[in-house]
């Protein structure tokens, strides 16, 4: 059977959990391992970038960290971060809201998923990128197309882990439910929510991770500010070493976000995440 | 007089298709510890389902204390084999309290109602783990601590130490003995053990093969309490049992031999 410690890969709630190949690398060896593999890349980079490849289309690492270093000298990396991030939090929470509750009124009620569901299946075959020009015709160059983009992305992959989540109930949880008297509303928040969180976290986890490429797409295109502007607009002055420090400067802050995520999540979340 | 009652019951899932159960009547009485045996598929969870309101019979009627059964209620309160009907987001603690919290027992008294529950079953020490980090005899120790709290006048109970080791199961049927001589709630226990059921049960009912399936024969089991398994009178409703059982399962497995 699938354990929900499975379905949202955070780190072991369970002693009982199959510890897998983790439990032959101790985790100061872990850190030393991938500190060790990115540095083994960061050289690679380093010769590549002077021997084999040297144009000015290819900084070295530490060129980037020139670049890297002025930007945040200028003060206009943390203006940037700060108006990217500022459109995935808000794109991100909208998709999130509307998700949840949409994802299990179509897991939990027939009529409204097959209403709903030729919508979901077309749409999520259409990219967010292939909105962006759309968005900026309807709502103009300003912030509310980049936010239409990000809860596009996000939107969908939270409603379907959702789905998928109401569909995984075990069918016992509800019927003891209904043995013991519980109306729809106490089985609604007693059992099926509790219950779908952890594909909720799930959804909102892939959302997040693909509202990150999402934001850089929206900015390409007629904005004025964000770390897709910078890449954009570094790449067209072939400031190179700062299109790649964007570029860095966005996976640094990816995966802050994802870590953060996990954290609250176990902080806030963990007795949704235990195995049954 | 019968508590409860099962008419003439049918049941087929969807239109199409044999009736798993055919012309099935039962009586069991208040108090009653009755025990379903009868070979694999031959419906003894399908009538259960039918008495817990999960599912609807196709033609008869269930009373229960001479009112139709119409849906699930809690009065008839089920322990299923899987113990995945406790909610792993809640502790053993907060599971055997959740009854009550349906029914709006103060906070307070459900926690104390819920601890002295989860003792009557051993799990004294055991209140704070979530059922994941339980064997599967604490968590069906659980299920029968969250049907005792409710008090409900009926438990159901599908093969519910079927999944464990040989030694719990032995230990389970010992408590739950003690538990149904104890509580005095109706019991309708389905099981493939005949020994288990002998042990257990007031009376052992066997059904034919399905489909079609109905109640073979019941046989009273008129041993003292606590009972000993290997008695002499033990052993001879164990024959008389498995007798009746086995010529079930020879028939199923001659139908099984003429259709290859």
């Amino acid at each position: 059977m699938r354990r929900r410690s499975d379905v949202l890969d955070l780190d072991p709630v369970s002693p009982r959990r199959w510890p897998g190949i983790r439990v032959l690398i101790p985790r100061s060896d872990a850190v030393a391992g991938s500190a060790a593999s990115v540095l083994a890349v960061v050289v690679l980079w380093q010769v590549a970038s002077t021997s084999w490849v040297p144009s000015i289309l290819f900084p070295t690492p530490l060129q980037t960290l020139h670049g890297w270093a002025a930007m945040v000298r200028e003060g206009v990396l943390l203006y940037d971060v700060g108006v990217s991030l500022g459109r995935i939090a808000i794109g991100f929470l909208l998709g999130t809201l509307i998700g949840v509750p949409l994802g299990i009124a179509m897991g939990l009620f027939r009529p409204i998923a097959v209403v709903l569901e030729p919508y979901v299946q077309f749409f999520r075959f259409v990219p967010p990128v292939a909105w962006i020009i759309p968005a900026i015709l309807w709502f103009g160059i300003g912030e509310t197309s980049k936010i239409f983009v990000i809860f596009y992305t996000t939107v969908f992959l939270v409603l379907l882990n959702t789905m998928a989540g109401v569909a995984a109930i075990a069918r016992n949880q509800i019927r003891s439910a209904r043995c013991f008297g519980a109306s729809h509303w106490q089985l609604f928040l007693w059992v099926s929510f509790p219950a779908t969180m952890p594909y909720v976290l799930t959804g909102m986890r892939l959302g997040m991770g693909n509202s990150f490429a999402a934001v850089v797409g929206a900015e390409f295109i007629a904005a004025q500010a964000g770390l897709g502007f910078v890449i954009i607009e570094s790449g067209t002055w072939m400031a190179t070493d700062r299109m790649f420090a964007g570029m860095l400067t966005l996976g640094l802050l990816g995966i802050l976000a994802d870590q953060l995520f996990r954290a609250l999540s176990r902080r806030w979340a963990s007795r949704y995440l235990m195995p049954s | 007089m019968a508590y409860v009652t099962f008419q003439e019951i049918d049941f087929r899932y969807g239109l199409p298709g044999p009736l798993i159960i055919r012309g099935f009547n039962l009586e069991v009485r208040r108090g009653e510890f009755m025990a379903l045996v009868g070979p694999s598929g031959c419906g003894k969870t399908t009538v259960l389902n039918i008495l817990a309101g999960f599912e609807t019979p196709t033609a008869g009627e269930v009373l229960v204390d001479d009112r139709p059964v119409r849906g699930p209620e809690r009065d008839r309160i089920v322990i299923f084999q899987e113990p995945d009907s406790l909610y792993p987001w809640l502790t053993a603690l907060e599971n055997v309290e959740f009854p009550l919290r349906v029914l709006g027992v103060s906070r307070s008294e459900r926690r104390a109602r819920a601890a002295e529950a989860l003792r009557s079953v051993g799990l004294q020490g055991h209140e704070a783990k979530h059922p994941g980090h339980l064997s599967g005899g604490m968590k069906q120790r659980v299920q029968l601590a969250r049907a005792l709290v409710l008090e409900a006048p009926i438990v159901l109970m599908d093969e519910p130490f079927a999944a464990l080791d040989a030694q719990t199961r032995l230990i389970l049927q010992e408590e739950l003995g003690q538990i149904a001589v104890r509580t005095q709630r109706t019991i309708l226990f389905i099981t493939h053990d005949i020994h288990e059921a002998i042990f257990l049960a007031d009376r052992v009912g066997v059904m034919t093969a399905g489909p079609d399936s109905t109640i073979k024969k019941i046989v009273e089991v008129e041993l003292q309490r606590p009972r000993v398994r290997g008695s002499a009178a033990f052993g001879e409703l164990y024959e008389q049992i498995n007798q009746i059982l086995s010529e079930e399962v020879r028939r199923v497995l001659r139908r099984e031999d003429s259709l290859l």
